[in-house]
């Protein structure tokens, strides 16, 4: 009966920390006939390790599995009959059938170092669209698709394209920056582990449009299975002329530093220095790795590339709210249900993202406060999860959407200690390089220590003071957002959990 | 100024190095992984090697966590301690990686034999509390298992 049988399991991250090498030594324990083809992640994180049965209707998911699981899933799938673990098929889970999968179309899917599959899967045709077209004309598809920057900033791509190519130098660079710090993110994990052959063909239309010949990828050092996948990708891509004559593409590991995923700061890293930020200007657009003109994106900015050109910018553009367009990779995290990765335009209210995907809080207690946009980002209330992931939408409140991460709690935080831990944060991870953020955050962890110990609104209130008075010269005086927006989760927590602070 | 005495073991690790992007990073990421942890002659070989200056090679390795300029354990636990992470009980993980080590906070225990390293993110924020233990990656961490995976790293 296995003897035809061809299963998948993911080798990403999430799966294998929830045990998915285990069940594959199950499965080959169990019958070594089994053919079991390692895929990148669907991104359900909650039915990890999730196994996937090819059949004539298509693959049958089982999950979440354990080693023990696997002698009954196989005899089950062996007479053709039922399983408690058993999801159907996989497309047709309402999570995934009710994405707008783009970005992660094929993430999951396939072995991600398959360049047969992922050709046939519809890879490699954003870049034949793109050499089909003059460098200026891929620069104003870009620009057309109205694509922002998806680390964090939400500046136009297509600006950044065009300064790129208008700068004149002899040597340009593309420099996607894996560095991805942000608590509740792992989208840039996923599709480097998943689909990384996606990465490499939007920096390669990145490179043919700018004139750039060399790329490079900056990888934190916490994703050592990415490290290895894009690294095996990368030798694929260069036998199979993905990469090589015209542009070619490193690999960099980072040493352990969250401020080098601000651009400047990695720049300094890639050049094998400290990781102290630059000041702006001049952009890295203009002036950025060796001083040479750099296009920077984030590995998803990257990576939305190869669909845009491959269907045009009106479907890019034809996505979302206003100037909030495409798709983005949300990833729900922390205290939720049903975590994962959920790709949809952008504009979806924070509430359909929690409650429709989400499936409200793991611990099934109420949820209380919901951080967007990592250690940088907002606390929210739950009054305020009507709020759309729209650019401008959060802009008014001066909040953003950051890398598309969403933390749920439930009512068992305290924010003043989640205040206290975002200027922790800072300062362990500041740079140093300019006061308001070096000296600030201490001060600030100081403060909110005082504040936290003191006993009563009379002698919390001058403490809250001080914080305002603190939160405002670090916005006003720091160089970078990593000094600069560390306020945004302390005084977003003020504002809307006065009774933390009271 | 040349070193006095050029380590040829130490000179191999890092003359690959020389000519790459990040290089003195890559370098000192080996010597710290050959050799425990980064000592003040390696610095200086190091920095002679790139033609950098001492303090500068000194800055690169102070900056970043993973380029350990003290001696580490045989062992490394890192655990999650982030907001996501946060949110569903690291508190608890970690009080229990202190417990079982008898460290409180980063550290390294008198034996030498475990580093316990809390860390900002391992990118497994959908299937926390996350630690990774000698490069194994953990989720849904409770504080038993994590007690149970360092009593098994023995003395």
């Amino acid at each position: 009966m296995s003897m035809s049988m061809k299963t998948y399991l993911p080798l990403d991250s999430a799966a294998v920390a929830l045990g998915a090498d285990d069940v594959a030594a199950a499965i080959a324990v169990e019958d070594a006939s089994i053919e079991l083809v390692r895929t990148g992640s669907r991104g359900m994180v909650w039915l990890e390790p999730m196994l996937e049965v090819a059949s004539n209707a298509g693959r049958i998911g089982f999950g979440p599995l354990t080693p023990a699981d696997v002698p009954g899933v196989l005899a089950a799938i062996g007479s053709g009959s039922t399983h408690p673990l058993a999801l159907g098929l996989v497309e047709g889970i309402d999570y995934l059938a009710r994405q707008d999968r783009k970005i992660f179309a094929r993430c999951g899917v396939n072995d991600p170092l398959d360049f047969d599959a992922w050709q046939n899967a519809g890879g490699g045709q954003g870049l034949t669209a793109a050499r089909a077209m003059s460098p200026a004309e891929v620069v104003d598809e870009i620009k057309a698709s109205g694509l922002r920057g998806r680390g964090g900033a939400g500046f136009p791509a297509g600006i950044k394209w065009a300064t790129v190519i208008d700068t004149p130098g002899e040597q340009r660079y593309v420099v996607c920056n894996a560095d991805e710090g942000d608590a509740g993110t792992f989208s840039d994990r996923m599709i480097m582990e998943g689909d990384p052959f996606c990465l490499i063909e939007g920096m390669v239309i990145a490179g043919y449009a700018t004139g750039a010949t060399v790329g490079h990828v900056y990888l934190r050092s916490e994703y050592p299975i990415a490290a290895q996948v894009f690294d095996a990708a990368l030798v694929a891509a260069r036998d199979r002329g993905l990469l090589g004559e015209h542009f070619d593409l490193q690999l960099f590991v980072g040493a352990g530093s969250y401020v080098c995923g601000e651009e400047t700061a990695l720049l300094e890293s890639l050049e094998g220095k400290r990781g102290q930020i630059r000041a702006k200007p001049p952009l890295p657009a203009i002036e950025g790795l060796f001083g040479c003109p750099t296009l920077i994106h984030n590995a998803i900015s990257l990576a939305s590339a190869p669909w845009i050109l491959a269907e045009g910018a009106s479907a890019h553009q034809g996505r979302g709210v206003g100037r909030s367009v495409g798709t983005m990779p949300f990833q729900l995290a922390g205290n939720i249900r049903f975590g994962g990765l959920v790709e949809v335009p952008l504009g979806i209210t924070l509430r359909e993202l929690i409650n429709d995907f989400g499936g409200g809080t793991r611990s099934g207690r109420p949820l209380r406060a919901v951080q967007i946009a990592g250690p940088l980002g907002a606390y929210l209330p739950d009054s305020m999860l009507d709020l759309a992931m729209d650019y401008e939408a959060l802009a008014e409140y001066g909040y953003g959407i950051g890398h598309g991460g969403v933390i749920v709690f439930d009512d068992t935080v305290d924010l003043a200690n989640q205040a206290r831990y975002a200027f922790a944060f800072c300062a362990v991870e500041s740079c140093g390089k300019c006061t308001p953020c070096r000296v600030g955050a201490v001060r600030g962890v100081e403060t909110m220590d005082r504040l936290i110990a003191a006993d009563g609104d009379d002698s919390r209130r001058p403490h809250r003071q001080l914080l305002q008075d603190l939160c405002e010269v670090m916005v006003d005086g720091s160089l970078c957002a990593m000094g600069g927006m560390t306020p945004v989760p302390v005084m977003s927590a003020m504002k809307h959990f006065p009774e933390d602070f009271s | 100024m040349e070193p006095a005495d050029i380590d040829q073991d130490l000179a191999a690790l890092v003359s690959p190095h020389l000519a790459a992007t990040g290089g003195p990073i890559t370098a000192l990421r080996q010597v710290a992984a050959r050799y425990g942890h980064i000592n003040k002659k390696q610095i200086e070989q190091v920095a002679w090697q790139f033609n950098l200056s001492q303090a500068e090679v000194k800055g690169v390795a102070s900056f970043y966590d993973d380029l350990f300029v003290t001696p580490q354990g045989r062992h490394r636990v890192r655990v999650c301690t982030a907001e996501a992470c946060q949110s569903v009980g690291a508190g608890a993980v970690l009080a229990a990686c202190e417990d079982a080590a008898g460290l409180t906070g980063e550290g390294t225990t008198a034996d030498g034999n475990i580093t316990l390293q809390p860390v900002a993110c391992l990118g497994l924020c959908a299937c926390g509390p996350a630690a990774m233990i000698d490069g194994k990656l953990l989720g849904r961490v409770t504080e038993t298992a994590i007690r149970d995976a360092i009593a098994a790293l023995g003395e």
